[in-house]
Order: C-alpha cells, then sequence, then structure tokens
C-alpha cells in the first residue's frame, strides 16, 4: 500500500528544474492585458474627485475603470457583501483598490497606476484598539462571551490571583508566490479562470456575480499555489474579478498579479490580538478561575473575522482544563487591510494567551513554567472522566498531552539541560539561555459546519491508469500525494498509474476552502469513497466472470486476484469496460458528530484535536535584545500518517513560521494608518540560519481514535502553534536577567526582548 | 545598447535593449523561459537567482535587478540549464528531491540555482550561501540537509567547463563621448563621459538603483553602467595601506579584509547575502550616501581615505568628510569615487551590526569600534555608527570620554553617557530612537564584556 509511505511531493522534479506552472507561468493568447489597481493613500475619508487622465494617457494604458464604470455587483468579500471592488465613494484604508488600469504589459498598468489623482475629504481614522472601542466601531453587537462554571464566584475565593496583558502583532503570509490570476474570454462570454487560490468555488462564485451570470458560466482551475497559509482563502477574489470584468469589457485576455509591495499593502494578514486576563490559581499553579478578554484590530470589512475570533475563543484553553473560564471577543473595525485567514485561523492567538498565563504563574509562584502547565493538563484518556470539558462544553475525550509531554520531555533532556542552563547564565553576564516545552491541542474541524464536506471525480480509463480530481488545493503542503497515495490504495495499483489533475469547478462543484488543516481529512475520504464504488463495480463484475463472492476479488500490487485467478489491474479495468460497467464515479464526504452553536459557544465544534509539544531553548543578549534559537526538540500527533516526510516538512515549516511570527516577523503602520514593512527589506520572515541548528522532529505515531482516512490526523496548522516555544524559551531567558516578571510581547524582536530585560532588572 | 550573452548552451544578441530591462524581466516576458521566479522584484527573496559566468568566476545573482547591459559579454545560467540535456538532475536537485526540500515550490529554482553555485565553487557554509534565498515553507531544515547531501558530489559536465568561465565575445563598443547609454571599457573613458554627462547614473553593482527602476519607476536619465571597468576593480596592498577599487564587490572585500579585521569580514557576511554581494561594490556603497550602509562605519572607524576623481583631477579626502548631512556628499559634478584606502594597523575593531533579523537585512544600528589602549590606558578610540544619524558618523564626545581613560567599566559607562550628546536618532520601521541610543550605548558595554573575554555574541553560542 502506498499510504503510510514517505513519498516525495508529486510535483518535486517539476519544482527542481522550474518546470512547475503558476499562474504567471501559462502561456497566454497574443493581446494578453495586464491589469493594476490604484490604490488609495489615506486610510479614511470620501472621494470628492478623481482624475484619470494622466493613467489614460500614460504609455500602453488601454483602458481605466472606476466603481462606476462596473456593470454588476463586483463585491469581493467573503462573507458579508462589504468589500467593493473599486471603492464607492468613502475610502477605508491606505491600500484600497479606488481604480484599474488595464494596459499592455504589466509593467505599464504598474506605472500608469501611479499617475492617479484622486482627491479625498479624509475622516478621522479608526487605527488602535483604543480608538475603536472609544467609537465602538467592531463587527457584531457588541463582544461575543463564552462561559463554563462561575468566574466571578471563584476568582475572589482563588489564593492567589494575577493580572495581566499579551499584546501580539499580525503577520504577513509572505507566499512566495504573489496573488494572481488569469482569465480567458470564452463562447457565450463565459470565463476561464485560473487562480492562485486555496478556495476555486468562491473564485467562481464571486466572478460570476461580477459578470451578471450564473455560476455555470465560470470555471476556475487550479494547479498549483507558491505558497499560500490562508492568506490565499479570500484575497485572490478581487484580481480574479477584475480580471474578469477587464476580460469582458475588452474581450482579451486579462492577467493580474500583485507585485510584492502592492500585495502587501492591499491584502489582509494575521489578526492581531489583545488578550488580558485575571486568573485565580493554587500554590501548584493550578488555575482555579479564569476571564478572558481578547481584543483583535479586524481591519475595515469582516472578511473571516468572525470565525477567527472563534476560533482564538475556541483555543483560550490550549491543552488546559479551565473549570471556571469566560472569554470575552471583541472584533474590532478599524480603517486598515481587512485581517484574514492565516494558518490557525486565531487558534495560535488563543493559545499564546493561555500560554502567557502559565508563564505568568510560573513566575509568580518560581515554579519551573513545564510543572505549572503540566498541573494545569487535561488528563489522558485513560484516566479522563466525562466532565473533563472544554470551555465551550465539548468532552475532551482523546488527549495524549501528559504522554506526550513525558516522552517528549525526556528525549529532548529537558531537566538537565534545565540545570545546565541555570549554571551557564550563573557564569555569563551579558549573553543569558533559556528553555520552555509547550503543548498543543488544536481543534479540527471548520467550525462554520456546513463546510465540512468534501467531492471527488475519479475515472478509471480502459488501459487500467487512473485520473484523480477532488475539491482540495494544493499549495505545497502536498495534500495531492496524500489523496494520491489514498487512491492507489484502494486500487492496489502503484502511483504511477495515478494522474494527480489540477482542482478544477468544473469537474467537483461546490467545494470548500482549503483550509483549517481539513483538506486530506475531507477530501482523502471523498477520494476514498470515489474509487471504493469503482472497485466495487469492478469486483463485482469479476466475480461474476469468475464465479466467485464480490469479497473474494482482492486488488493489491497493481494486480486483482478473484479466487486462483490474477489478472493485472489494466485487465481487469478493460473487462470492466467490455462488459459496460461505468469506470467513472464521483465521491462524497461530511464529517460526522459535529454541531454546535456558535453564538452560545457550546456544543461539538470538532471531530477531534491534535496534539503536539515542543521544547526549544534560546539564547539572548541582554545589551541588545538580540536572541537565537539554539535547539528545538518537537513531538508531533499526526495519528497513522498518511505520509511521514510530508508531515514533517509541514511540522518543520509550522513550527519556523510560528516562531518566525513570534520573533522577527513585526508589522509597522505609521501615525496615518500607512503600512511601513510591505517588502522583504523591511518585512523579516525568518531565514535559513534561523532555523535551530539542532532540529528534532518525531511522530506521535498512534492511530486517530476519531474514524478518518487510514486513522491520520490533519497536520496543517497544529505545528504553527509548536513555534511559542520558542517565544516562552525567551520569556524563560528574560528572567535570567532580573527578578522583576519581564512580561514579554510578541513579537519579540531585539528591541522587545530588550525592553523585557529592561523590567526583569527593574531599570525601567 | 547592444549585448551579446551565453543563455545556457545557446549564443544570444540583441539590439537595442532598454538599460533598464531586467533580466528576469526578459526571461519571463520575452524569452518565455518562466522556470525563475519573482518574487520581490528588489532582490531580497532570491527566488529569481541565477548564476552569471565570466573570466573571473562562477557567481548567484538576483535576475530582478540586473539590467541586461550587466550581462554583456557573461554567460547566464538559469533553472532551465541545470539538468544535463538527458534529464539527469544536478545532485542538488536530486538531492531536494529525495529529501523534500521543496514544498510550494516557488522558492526552489532560485535554491538550487544557489546551491548549484556554491556547489560548483566548493563552497560549503550553506547556512551564508543560502541568506539570500527565503523560503515560507519548509523552515528550511530539509534545504541544508539536501545542500549537505550535494557537497561530495561531481560538479555535472555539462557545467565543468563553467568553472573558469567561458570564451565568449568581447563586449562591443559603443561611440562613447556621443552615447546616452554607455559601457566604459576603463575608468578613463568613464571618467571623460562623465564629464560629458555630470547628471548621468552611475550603475555599479544596482543593488540600489535597480529598486529606483522596479520600485519607483525612476526615470535614470544617461547611464554609465561600470561593470567593464576592469581597473576599477580589485585589491591592492603595499605595506602601509589595503586599497579597494571602487568596482571590488562586497563579497572580494569580505576575502580581502578577513585576515586583517575578521569582525568586519563577519559583519560583511550579513551585509544583504551573497547575490547582493557578489553585485554590490564598495564604491556604491560608498557612493550612494546611505546613513544605513554597513560599509561606511567599519571603513570610518579604520581611518580609510576616499580617492574621488573627476576627469584627469584626483583629490583624496577622510572617509568621514565625505558625508556632509542626508542626501548630501562631497562629490562635485561628473567626479565619482574611484577607490578606498585604509592603513594597515593592529586589529583592535569590533563591528555591531543590529537588526531585526541577522542575516540580508538592513542594520537598525552598525556600531564599529577601534579602541587603542597602551597597558591599561585607552589612547585612541575611533567609534563610527550608521543608523544613529543622518550620515555615518563618528561618536566624537563618547571617543573623547575614554581616550586618556582607565580601560574599565566606568569609563565605558562615562563613555555611553557622553555618546547621548553625539546622536540625535530617528524612529522608524526598523527601531525606536530610545533603542537605537540604548544599544548604541551598550555595544561600548559589549566591547568591554569581550575584551574581558565574556561571551557577547548570540551567534557563536551553541547549544
Amino acid at each position: 500500500m502506498s499510504v503510510a509511505k514517505p513519498l516525495p511531493h508529486d510535483a518535486a522534479r517539476l519544482h527542481v528544474t522550474g518546470a512547475a506552472r503558476y499562474v504567471d507561468d501559462i502561456p497566454t493568447p497574443r493581446g494578453t492585458l495586464h491589469l493594476a489597481f490604484g490604490l488609495s493613500r489615506v486610510a479614511a475619508g470620501q472621494i470628492t474627485a478623481i482624475d484619470l487622465e494622466a493613467v489614460k494617457a500614460a504609455d500602453g494604458v488601454i483602458k481605466v475603470m472606476t466603481a462606476e464604470d462596473l456593470e454588476f455587483d463586483c463585491d469581493v468579500s467573503p462573507s458579508n457583501h462589504d468589500e467593493p471592488l473599486l471603492a464607492e465613494g468613502l475610502v477605508h484604508y491606505v491600500g484600497q483598490p479606488i481604480f484599474l488600469v488595464i494596459a499592455t504589459s504589466h509593467l505599464a498598468a504598474r506605472k500608469a497606476a501611479q499617475l492617479g489623482d484622486v482627491t479625498i475629504k479624509e475622516t478621522t481614522a479608526i487605527l488602535t484598539i483604543e480608538d475603536a472601542l472609544a467609537a465602538d466601531a467592531r463587527f457584531e453587537d457588541g463582544p461575543r462571551i463564552y462561559q463554563k462554571g462561575d468566574p466571578d464566584g471563584h476568582l475572589p475565593q482563588a489564593p492567589r490571583t494575577l493580572r495581566g496583558r499579551i499584546d501580539m502583532g499580525g503577520q504577513e503570509h509572505f507566499y512566495l508566490e504573489g496573488q494572481a490570476a488569469l482569465v480567458q474570454p470564452q463562447d457565450n462570454g463565459d470565463m476561464l479562470v485560473h487562480s492562485s487560490t486555496q478556495h476555486p468555488t468562491e473564485i467562481q462564485h464571486k466572478v460570476a456575480h461580477a459578470i451578471g451570470r450564473p455560476m455555470h458560466a465560470v470555471r476556475v482551475e487550479t494547479r498549483r499555489m507558491g505558497g499560500g497559509f490562508g492568506g490565499k482563502e479570500s484575497q485572490g477574489n478581487a484580481l480574479a474579478v477584475a480580471c474578469a470584468v477587464a476580460a469582458k469589457a475588452t474581450g482579451q485576455t486579462c492577467k493580474m498579479r500583485y507585485d510584492r509591495d502592492d500585495d502587501m499593502i492591499i491584502t489582509g494578514k494575521r489578526h492581531d490580538f489583545r488578550v488580558d486576563y485575571t486568573v485565580g490559581f493554587d500554590a501548584t499553579g493550578r488555575i482555579q478561575a479564569i476571564d478572558f478578554m481578547h481584543y483583535t484590530r479586524c481591519g475595515w470589512s469582516m472578511d473571516l473575522s468572525l470565525p477567527v475570533a472563534d476560533r482564538a475563543m475556541l483555543h483560550a484553553d490550549n491543552a488546559y482544563h479551565l473549570e471556571h473560564i469566560r472569554i470575552t471577543s471583541h472584533r474590532l473595525r478599524t480603517n486598515m487591510q481587512s485581517a484574514t485567514a492565516y494558518r490557525g485561523f486565531g487558534g495560535p492567538q488563543g493559545v499564546l494567551g493561555i500560554e502567557k498565563v502559565m508563564d505568568q504563574i510560573a513566575h509568580d509562584l518560581s515554579l519551573d513554567p513545564l510543572a505549572v502547565r503540566r498541573a494545569n493538563y487535561y488528563a489522558d484518556t485513560e484516566t479522563a472522566g466525562p466532565d473533563q470539558t472544554t470551555p465551550y462544553h465539548q468532552t475532551v475525550k482523546d488527549c495524549i498531552i501528559n504522554a506526550l509531554t513525558d516522552r517528549l520531555a525526556g528525549s529532548a533532556d529537558y531537566e538537565n539541560r534545565r540545570a545546565a542552563i541555570a549554571q551557564w547564565n550563573a557564569q555569563n553576564p551579558v549573553l543569558k539561555r533559556g528553555i520552555a516545552l509547550t503543548p498543543v491541542k488544536f481543534g479540527i474541524s471548520f467550525t462554520l459546519t456546513h463546510l465540512n464536506q468534501a467531492g471527488a471525480l475519479v475515472h478509471v480509463y480502459q488501459d487500467g491508469s487512473i485520473h484523480l480530481n477532488h475539491g482540495g488545493t494544493e499549495m505545497g503542503q502536498g495534500l495531492f500525494q496524500k489523496v494520491a497515495q489514498v487512491a492507489a490504495s484502494r486500487f492496489g495499483v502503484s502511483l504511477e498509474a495515478i494522474k494527480i489533475t489540477a482542482t478544477d469547478t468544473a469537474k467537483v462543484p461546490n467545494t470548500s476552502a482549503t483550509a483549517a488543516s481539513s483538506g486530506t481529512d475531507l477530501n482523502g475520504m471523498a477520494v476514498q469513497n470515489a474509487c471504493d464504488i469503482i472497485r466495487d463495480r469492478i469486483a463485482t463484475h469479476l466475480a461474476e466472470l469468475y464465479q466467485a463472492r464480490p469479497d473474494q476479488v482482492i486488488f493489491g500490487d497493481g494486480m486483482v486476484q478473484v479466487g486462483t485467478t490474477q489478472i493485472s489491474f489494466a485487465e481487469a479495468a478493460a473487462s470492466a469496460y467490455q462488459h459496460r460497467i461505468s469506470l467513472s464515479a464521483t465521491g462524497f464526504y461530511k464529517t460526522p458528530d459535529i454541531e454546535w452553536d456558535r453564538i452560545a459557544g457550546r456544543g461539538q465544534p470538532f471531530f477531534y484535536f491534535a496534539y503536539g509539544a515542543a521544547c526549544t531553548e534560546v539564547v539572548l543578549d541582554r545589551l541588545t535584545g538580540e536572541n537565537r534559537i539554539l535547539r528545538a526538540d518537537i513531538l508531533h500527533d499526526a495519528g497513522a500518517s498518511l505520509n511521514p516526510a510530508l508531515d514533517i516538512g509541514q511540522i518543520e515549516g509550522g513550527y519556523v513560521q510560528g516562531a518566525g511570527w513570534l520573533t522577527t516577523e513585526e508589522l509597522v503602520w505609521d501615525a496615518s494608518g500607512a503600512l511601513r514593512t510591505h517588502a522583504p527589506s523591511t518585512y523579516k520572515i525568518p531565514a535559513c540560519s534561523d532555523r535551530p541548528d539542532v532540529f528534532n522532529v518525531a511522530l506521535w505515531d498512534l492511530p486517530n481514535p476519531a474514524q478518518t482516512i487510514y486513522r491520520s490526523k490533519a497536520v496543517g496548522e497544529p505545528p504553527f502553534m509548536l513555534g511559542i516555544s520558542a517565544f516562552m524559551a525567551l520569556s524563560d531567558a528574560v528572567s535570567a536577567c532580573g527578578e522583576t516578571y519581564g512580561d514579554l510581547q510578541a513579537p519579540a524582536t531585539a528591541e522587545g526582548v530588550l525592553r523585557a530585560v529592561t523590567k526583569a532588572r527593574g531599570d525601567d | 545598447m547592444d549585448i551579446t550573452f551565453l543563455l545556457n548552451e545557446e549564443v544570444v544578441s540583441l539590439t537595442d535593449v532598454s538599460p533598464t530591462t531586467t533580466l528576469l524581466d526578459w526571461l519571463r516576458d520575452t524569452r518565455g523561459m518562466t522556470g525563475t521566479k519573482e518574487g520581490c522584484n528588489e532582490g531580497d527573496c532570491g527566488a529569481c537567482t541565477v548564476m552569471i559566468t565570466d573570466a573571473t568566476g562562477s557567481r548567484a545573482l538576483n535576475g530582478c535587478i540586473l539590467f541586461l547591459p550587466q550581462i554583456n559579454g557573461k554567460r547566464v545560467t538559469t533553472v532551465e540549464g541545470l539538468a544535463a540535456g538527458d534529464g539527469t538532475l544536478h545532485p542538488a536537485q536530486q538531492a531536494m528531491v529525495d529529501l523534500h526540500g521543496s514544498q510550494c515550490g516557488f522558492c526552489t529554482p532560485g535554491f538550487v540555482m544557489s546551491m548549484a553555485t556554491a556547489h560548483l565553487n566548493g563552497a560549503t557554509d550553506h547556512d551564508t550561501q543560502l541568506a539570500g534565498n527565503l523560503c515560507r515553507c519548509t523552515g528550511y531544515a530539509p534545504i541544508i540537509r539536501a545542500a549537505k547531501a550535494a557537497e561530495g558530489q561531481a560538479v555535472p559536465q555539462h557545467l565543468r567547463s563553467l568553472r573558469n568561465g567561458l570564451p565568449v565575445p568581447p563586449p562591443l563598443r559603443d561611440d562613447l563621448l556621443a552615447a546616452d547609454i554607455v559601457q566604459p571599457g576603463h575608468s578613463d573613458d568613464l571618467a571623460q563621459w562623465y564629464l560629458a554627462h555630470p547628471e548621468a547614473t552611475l550603475i555599479a553593482g544596482a543593488t540600489d538603483v535597480g529598486l529606483w527602476v522596479t520600485k519607483q519607476f525612476r526615470d535614470l536619465g544617461d547611464v554609465a553602467f561600470l561593470g567593464q571597468c576592469a581597473d576599477l576593480r580589485g585589491v591592492s596592498e603595499t605595506e602601509a595601506e589595503i586599497r579597494f577599487g571602487a568596482m571590488t564587490s562586497m563579497n572580494e572585500v569580505e576575502q580581502a579584509i578577513a585576515p586583517y579585521h575578521p569582525s568586519f569580514a563577519t559583519m560583511i557576511r550579513r551585509y544583504g547575502s551573497v547575490q547582493v554581494r557578489n553585485a554590490a561594490t564598495i564604491g556604491g556603497n560608498i557612493a550612494n550616501g546611505s546613513p544605513i550602509g554597513d560599509g561606511p562605519p567599519a571603513l570610518i572607524a579604520l581611518g580609510a581615505t576616499l580617492h574621488l576623481r573627476c576627469g584627469d583631477k584626483r583629490r583624496a579626502i577622510p572617509l568621514e568628510d565625505f558625508f556632509i548631512a542626508y542626501g548630501k556628499q562631497d562629490r562635485a559634478a561628473g567626479e565619482f569615487v574611484e577607490a578606498i584606502s585604509l592603513p594597515k594597523q593592529p586589529d583592535t575593531l569590533a563591528c555591531y551590526k543590529l537588526s531585526k533579523r541577522f542575516d540580508q537585512d538592513i542594520s537598525a544600528v552598525c556600531g564599529c569600534l577601534s579602541i587603542t589602549r597602551e597597558g591599561g590606558m585607552i589612547t585612541a578610540a575611533r567609534l563610527a555608527y550608521g543608523g544613529m544619524a543622518g550620515t555615518p558618523k563618528r561618536a566624537s564626545a563618547a571617543e573623547a570620554a575614554m581616550i586618556g581613560q582607565q580601560f574599565n567599566e566606568a569609563t565605558m559607562q562615562a563613555a555611553m553617557t557622553a555618546l547621548a550628546s553625539d546622536f540625535q536618532p530617528l524612529s522608524d520601521m526598523r527601531a525606536s530612537a530610545a533603542y537605537r541610543l540604548k544599544t548604541a550605548q551598550n555595544m561600548i558595554l559589549r566591547y568591554f564584556h569581550a575584551a574581558q573575554g565574556s561571551a557577547t555574541n548570540v551567534q557563536e553560542v551553541s547549544a
């Protein structure tokens, strides 16, 4: 069977030879036009005049469009119908598209887009949390509140209480391939869309609206993305819609890709959060009651902010059993890019909140933070009672975090290294080391329950070769390969027999975004369903032919065994064809057992949880705050892995991306609301030497108790939160600099670390 | 202008090329070779990395800020030319497949080009060689495994002839003085042409000017590409001094300075990336007058002299006098940087580059401290900082506070206090003014602790 094998990415050879084709690499017809947006330079105001004469007169410009020129409703929001493609009177952030340039080249379009003269009567921009609260600028009527138990009753009774805060920055996705779309007009005004998107169906839906046609008039194809990370769940809508509108207006193929600076200025990022907390606990650090206040700047439009903020609330417990808890969540409207999906989707922000609490309790009690964490863990499956529930009242039945932590603490030699670090710190006046081991528990399923469905289309050709298609998209995570391994296993053939094909709304309709780590869980199951339908048809046919029972027909090693007869899979397919058996099937899957009330915060939003833990050691310079990760040890739960190599790739990459979020990656907006970090020269994702020198990653390779595809677990997002251990290790190193709690905030840039060191030393 | 170069195996001659068309745009848009990717269009991500070979060797460069005239007479190897004709992958490519070095694959062509160039040159300091290639998917671990796996393997036959460059047609000469776009072959020609075109843009490595074009859409006016002025390139030494031609690349500067001032060399390894340092020149780093370039503070701390030429007139000035104010240098119309020289001296220099990320990041503060001691006494001090003012500048009050004093912590504290009167730094997206000042002060303390034998460099600590 091909499942469980550590096979390379299906496109690895294409990647290394430069032959893997991305949207901007697709050969285009003669006359293809190129697009660029003219952007708002102010954060809030009313457009009073638009003078585009210089734009129209610029070299290569074919046409320039404003909101007034749009024939149909060109909304590009994924949720709330509040994102006009081009600003309609009001502007809401620096970088909002106001006009669309259609030109003969990418460069000509970009150059011309600089020449617009837009007069805007400025109004007061809402930029900070305080601004938004003062103006009561928010999405939904008021804060969302989830509660379990009686925090108000138990907080005053706790032996000790603390108040604290963590501010955490957002994060730019920095997918290496920027947003891109290519639209080719077809017969009857239909449109073929190539889009670098995690959500082809939404592109189809938005484009159809924008050209005033039903969805059947639009076909969207996505072979691969050069990275997504959530940034291509909704942010590609504008480009595809712009291309479709321009293609309709000109009759030509139209292409749009954002220059990197435009990409970073226009598109949404991870939500930044402030988490305030009041926590009551005992002398062991066990939490008696806790009250969380979440504030997040959602930006100018709703986008996916509600489910993101929900998921932050749903992960306020991380791996800890909290009996009396309230979480209050403010979703604030600000004049900035509309924050959007990003790997973890609010989960990391919720988790960082409770991890900061653990860290502060440990400091308050002079305990090892790991001891405080363990004192609060959910019990593992064997010892868990039926009353072990999350703050949203879902019973935690599948916990393994205690055993997983024990194994990691052992393999990483946590205790001895902690002692060695203390000794080293006593001897070194300038450099200080720190270590932390932090857990992850992450809920798997879309919290918008109806999205937990997937479809597949499988054809077996008469030569035994197999065409595979499903609703998931490939952004580098290896989904296509893992699902192909499932298909190969169902038919008992080698992977060479399987043709992986581009995601295509004409093959599988009504797909959900490839998001929420759900790609393999959902699409793997749908493909299994389709394969099994065809396999059962072949088996029934061969059983009749060779007078056996269908269950005696065995598929394996490229062969089909029927009683004593063995034929190749190709012969079986040919025989089925000759006997007029359908060799094509659609497959479908919907996740069972999930139902919840997101307003009340009660129910079972998640099918299961994925677990993991990381132990990170760091060193910092107390004179400058400079810091480095020295070593990371990770033990992560991918269930019975479908492909250990690809899963470890997700874990390593997720960890580094998570550590980047909390260290070097800092988004800076100036007082006018303009993003100042809009290129890799100013926004610093981890580089090669930022990865841990020593990097040990292992899989907790036990089957998922939930009935998932081959009992594997989702692995896209959970490892991102392993990077939190790097942040907590820095906090530990800060603690070695002085007696006061350093209260490290995120991102822990060198400047942020020095601030915490200064506080720890009592110098401020 | 007209140019000729080798593209993989093929001779390509282009007439009347625009001086600001980048190699990347030409490859992708004109030539239809889309293996080389655009990730940032400013030389910071490495997705566009190509291998450029000439008589001096093979180097990785960023195609997005490489103008076509810069490759005149050279050989360009792109990702399409890396595998052998029969499809056999280069060892770096094969290792990337086998060891799961690609996920989304978009950065991968750039990575394999950097890896193949390092492999060809026998370089195994992979973190340095790959610092200019960003990957957002893998966390780099499998890429480094692949680079290590490829280390010992033979250079493929079809790339072996690249080792010492290839005989290619010489650059075509323009009718120099009349032309608006020139590529002089000697600095005498340059000097003459520049006198006649004093408003022109001089392009050395284009690591900064490239962005004027790709990001700011600036019209460069008349342009001279200096890459063919071999006489401006190179390092020469006498007993008393080391002299760098203006066109000496930062990688060459690093190699030449390492035996004398290893701390300077170490800092240069964090300046840009391999791709950037292969293009960037010491002359460009100085001439563009940036307050945040990393070369000038170190050179000022070493007492460097700047050599300027205007027509046939030459003059030499202390480097620190060149920087008058933000955006203003002591450079006459038609005058250009010819060389920089520094006196040989005992090594007391420590260079401290402070940035959000260690590799390939612009400094928030760059402090270069040279403190001379005799017995326990400080006899001389040159403390030069970048990022603290509108120009690279010496901390004269701090210097004065330590000269003639004992080398001890109290003296350092006094100098740190004095330093507050030397600078009024700004806040920006890289750092706040308060942080800049605090760390600039603390660098003096770090120098002291390092002299006492304490560990002071987080990059030298291992688990």
